[in-house]
């Protein structure tokens, strides 16, 4: 291949603005992750969240940010003395991650439910669902957003 | 804005135990606080629905506290293990402190 003195310094170029574009984007995603985790720990009372139990639904691409359609649902038996007291429904790239708290009760017969929200960007959506026990499971999907849906 | 008009679909016959689902929509506009008015450039203050409550016989079995997050018209899904016949009572509860409500009754055989 016949490389050019121009095509070199376009590369050059390119992997800068990448570089430099690269480290703004990691340092906003950490304040942002600072708030998620806050918002989890909280939720939890400090028990770390392990992965299973829940599962969520999400799409996989959203054309329209305004209304994503999500459900989950947690596999518990759901007695009066081992059930989901409840599930913390975050996105990660909203301005305010916090999305719903759904509080169930040994009468919800199965910990599932489905409702539709509203992601800024592409980002993940977490749930993470807290035992009437203590024990605290999540799970994390990436929604892709092709048209934003917090306004400007 | 017109008044919130709530929307519930429960089935109206379930035997004893089943596990029913229950739908739920309220017209709301779901302001989110993070949009501006396009004229003065103000934003526009946050007004939403800020929690959701579903009773049966007076007993709380479901609630949600609701972030601007949720899109307008919040539409939830959730499921209830119906014991005996009963009353479902519905409840949102906006962030100006006006509750809207919906009644749906259930009857159970068996």
């Amino acid at each position: 291949m016949n490389v050019s003195r121009r095509d070199v310094l376009a590369l050059g170029g390119g992997a800068v603005a990448a570089l430099s574009l690269g480290v703004s984007v990691s340092s906003v995603a950490v304040a942002k992750g600072d708030l998620v985790a806050d918002a989890i720990s909280k939720f939890s009372g400090g028990a770390e969240p392990k992965s299973g139990k829940v599962s969520l639904t999400t799409p996989e691409i959203a054309e329209n940010g305004n209304t994503v359609p999500i459900s989950f649902s947690v596999d518990s038996p759901m007695t009066s003395d081992n059930y989901v007291a409840s599930v913390l429904l975050l996105a990660d790239g909203n301005p305010n991650p916090g999305v719903a708290t759904f509080n169930f009760s040994a009468m919800s017969g199965e910990a599932s439910a489905a409702t539709r929200i509203r992601l800024a960007k592409t980002q993940n959506v977490i749930a993470v669902a807290k035992m009437s026990d203590g024990s605290v499971f999540m799970d994390k999907k990436q929604i892709k957003v092709t048209i934003g849906g917090c306004g400007g | 804005m017109a008044k919130p008009k709530p929307r519930v679909k429960v089935p109206k016959k379930a035997t004893k135990g089943e596990i029913v689902e229950i739908k739920t929509l309220i017209s709301h506009k779901m302001e989110s606080g993070q949009r501006k008015d396009r004229k003065t450039g103000e934003l526009i203050p946050r007004k939403i629905i800020n929690k959701f409550q579903a009773k049966f016989n007076g007993a709380d079995v479901f609630n949600v506290n609701i972030e601007p997050a949720l899109s307008a018209n919040p539409f939830l899904t959730f499921s209830v293990k119906v014991p005996e016949s009963g009353e479902f009572e519905f409840i949102w509860t906006d962030d100006d402190g006006s509750t809207y409500s919906t009644k749906k009754k259930i009857a159970v055989e068996g």
